[in-house]
């Protein structure tokens, strides 16, 4: 466990750093007379990673099973005997690799089995269009084939297409019935229709020795739907399994302590109201509670947007997201965790969530234009073939033809192969989207609204080097880094690693005190150090015989937030800066910025009616956030981002996450979004253009079982082709 | 026509036996971990697993 021996050999992912305070016990499941735990790995991204994490772990006394699954980062243990869950994760984390515990959610494996039922379907259909291609081509190009031979191939056709089709379709069926049930028509109707109508027609003119047999296009279609269905569900679960990963990054443990006395680690979500929990300094309280016993402070930095901590004393309610800092704190929980929220934020939370529903997606959209008027024409062909004279049987025969050729193969792809492309393009960038529609809502904003800590800056304060002597910062250093302070992390982080001093004390709210070199120092607030005229943002540090010494810091905005603002505005966007810290600070960071927009000390109802009157005006705002007062501006603008640090409701309620310090991401997730909604829209006229040539050939009564076939996989070329262009192209720069 | 008899035959027989082979590898997890696989085949060990 060296520092040499870090991280991914290959260089390709850095290391995140982890506050590996969290106890996985709570999360241990006996399964077969094994102990089994889920760990989620973060940082591991090659070979070597995967062989060092499973050779570690499956070194350690009892450890039976060590089993690391690369594309979704996840590590299964089973151990028998008394092994320590906790040093299974002390162990990935000494390699260098970030490791947290979780639960596997239900959902998660209902959605894996959705997929897989979809991909089975998928190569069902493959193999049957396959198959069946093969037996039509004679029928396609042998004019000389005599008819006994064509009704022993169709028949054959018939006994491989007609169980594929029924099992294949079967997604298609079953949405299309619930979509007949509740009146609102989609995609699955006339897909539907056109696969049971096109076998139908297909036994009939089988039996009857007629001229066509579209057995193949029927599985065709299906084959091509399956596609687009099988991208679409791999999309989701990738975006829900980025949104797990994140989840895993906050506390989700707790320590409670039993009437007895004992302490006992568990789950997050078991916290009830009324249990006394205990907050070590340094941890992050997963629900609403009030001080039992215990002076500290609180970082409510995720919570209000304030930079400086807050004094928290008995009977003081604190909010779920705050952070612990100086002192361990005896707490009584007062709700689940689920239910820690503020009561108006949770409203205001549901209230966005309704709004976001009832956006309209654009595939929605072409279908409710679309599958009426193909049912208008096909109904049209048969009324039309009849007044001409022709049998009913012909006139049927055109009616199904258009309603196969029109089957909406390009359409049902047009949307979810661009989506796919363009959250790959960003899922390597590690920006992940929650759903695909949230791609369009992402390329129609046209102004932004920018929370300031933790979002447009860094949210650590930072230690101004200026003026201050090396020697000076190497001795405060030693104090520093027995403290969980946000000053003393940003002196601990400036000084970089080294040693601590001796008999450190540390007075909550006021500072550390300590030997340094055998001599008294203190590190801490003006009033600690003796100094009347203190603001609070600085930190003094006192040395016996020695004049103090004072440190200031800043909330240093994010290096490239200016670059990212000029950028938003050259596109065409406006940029506003609403935070909930003093305004001075916030005055300070919009200039930084180049923010000439901006508003301070928002409380969270205010941010969202800032949010609510903006989209009263017409304007398609995008919110990117990461407090807890973010949460419902977030849930109730129209697009939302928040960055890889944010908690977990304000993750949960915007529409894309990006890691990493970098803001360009909000311009980069713009720029892809507008590029992949040009791309639905072309993909959407290819399709309509197709059916514009298709349906007067299908009225006309020329299509053939060829034409069907060379027609429809035409389509679905074209607009794969058209999709991929997204990746082809160099759709984002990469990431410094 | 003799050798349509036998061949129509053969092919669905090896079409069904390749979507059974592809039903076994599915369901026996082989579609869950593409990297780590690629990553597992230049590993030191030779134990399969």
């Amino acid at each position: 466990m060296t520092a040499l021996s870090s991280g991914c050999p290959s260089g390709l992912s850095i290391a995140t750093e982890m506050a590996a305070s969290q106890d996985p016990s709570a999360f241990v499941v006996s399964r077969n007379g094994h102990q089994t735990l889920d760990i989620l790995v973060r940082g591991a991204s090659c070979g070597g990673c995967l062989s060092k994490i499973e050779k570690a772990v499956g070194a350690l006394p009892g450890v039976d099973v060590a089993r690391l699954n690369l594309s979704i980062g996840r590590l299964q243990v089973a151990w028998t005997g008394s092994l320590k869950p906790k040093l299974v994760i002390e162990t990935i984390t000494g390699l260098g690799y970030g490791a947290s515990a979780f639960e596997p959610a239900e959902a998660d494996s209902a959605s894996a089995k959705t997929e897989r039922r979809l991909f089975t379907a998928l190569v069902v259909a493959g193999v049957a269009t396959a198959g069946v291609m093969f037996l039509s081509e004679p029928l396609w190009f042998g004019s000389d084939l005599p008819d006994d031979t064509r009704t022993i191939l169709r028949l054959i056709s018939a006994v491989v297409a007609i169980p594929a089709a029924a099992f294949a379709g079967l997604p298609f069926y079953t949405s299309a019935l619930a979509s007949i049930r509740s009146r609102q028509l989609n995609m699955d109707v006339p897909i539907s229709l056109a696969v049971i109508l096109a076998l139908g027609l297909s036994v009939v003119e089988t039996i009857n020795g007629g001229r066509h047999a579209f057995f193949d296009a029927a599985v065709m279609l299906l084959f091509f739907l399956l596609i687009g269905r099988v991208l679409d569900a791999r999309l989701r679960r990738q975006a829900y399994s980025a949104a797990n990963a994140l989840a895993a990054m906050q506390t989700a443990s707790a320590t409670r302590l039993r009437a007895d006395g004992a302490a006992e680690a568990i789950k997050a979500s078991d916290v009830r109201a009324g249990d006394t929990l205990l907050i070590a300094a340094g941890e992050r309280l997963a629900v609403n509670a009030e001080v039992v016993s215990g002076t500290s402070e609180a970082d409510l930095r995720l919570v209000t947007g304030e930079v400086e901590p807050a004094p928290t004393f008995p009977g003081q309610v604190i909010h779920a997201g705050a952070i612990n800092l100086s002192a361990p704190l005896r707490v009584r929980a007062l709700a689940r965790a689920d239910q820690s929220l503020m009561a108006d934020v949770a409203r205001l939370l549901e209230a966005g969530e309704q709004k976001k529903s009832a956006y309209r997606k654009l595939a929605d959209k072409a279908a409710e234009i679309y599958v009426p008027q193909v049912h208008a024409m096909a109904a049209l062909g048969f009324v039309g073939w009849l007044a001409f004279g022709a049998t009913t049987a012909q006139a049927a025969f055109v009616a199904i033809t258009v309603l196969i050729i029109t089957c909406p193969c390009a359409l049902a792809l047009a949307a979810p192969l661009v989506q796919v492309v363009a959250a790959g393009a960003l899922f390597r960038r590690g920006i992940y989207l929650s759903s695909g529609d949230a791609l369009e809502r992402l390329a129609t904003v046209d102004h932004v609204v920018f929370d300031k800590t933790g979002t447009l800056t860094l949210g650590d304060p930072v230690l101004r080097r200026e003026g201050l002597d090396a020697g000076v910062l190497k001795d405060a250093a030693r104090l520093a880094r027995a403290s969980h302070h946000p000053f003393s992390r940003a002196v601990a982080r400036a000084a970089g690693t080294g040693p601590v001093a001796d008999e450190v004390t540390e007075y909550p709210g006021q500072g550390v005190s300590g030997f340094v070199d055998g001599r008294f120092a203190r590190l801490g607030s003006a009033s600690f150090v003796g100094v009347e005229r203190g603001t609070g943002s600085e930190l003094w540090y006192a040395v016996e015989g020695e004049a103090l010494r004072v440190m200031h810091f800043d909330d240093t905005i994010r290096a490239d937030a200016a670059e990212t603002v000029a950028r938003l505005k050259r596109m065409g966007l406006t940029v506003e800066l609403l935070s909930g810290d003093s305004s001075s600070r916030v005055a300070r960071a919009a200039s930084a910025a180049g923010i000439s927009d901006w508003r301070g000390e928002a409380t969270p109802v205010s941010k969202a009616e800032r949010l609510a009157a903006l989209q009263a005006e017409g304007r398609k705002v995008l919110m990117v956030g990461d407090g807890l007062n973010d949460a419902a501006a977030l849930a109730g603008a129209h697009a939302s981002i928040a960055p890889g640090g944010a908690v977990d409701v304000s993750r949960l309620a915007s529409d894309c996450v990006f890691s990493g310090d970098s803001l360009s991401a909000v311009a980069d997730i713009i720029e892809v979004a507008r590029t992949a909604r040009r791309r639905m829209r072309e993909n959407f006229g290819l399709a309509a253009i197709y059916n514009l040539l298709a349906v007067p050939v299908a009225l006309a009564g020329w299509v053939t079982p060829l034409i069907a076939a060379l027609a429809m996989s035409g389509s679905s070329a074209v607009v794969t082709l058209n999709a991929l262009r997204l990746a082809g192209r160099r759709a984002l720069p990469e990431s410094p | 026509m003799n050798a349509f008899l036998l061949m129509l035959p053969a092919a669905l027989v090896l079409a069904v036996a390749g979507l059974a082979a592809f039903a076994w590898a599915l369901r026996s997890g082989q579609f869950e971990d593409p990297k780590g696989d690629a990553a597992r085949i230049l590993g030191d060990d030779d134990r399969p697993g």
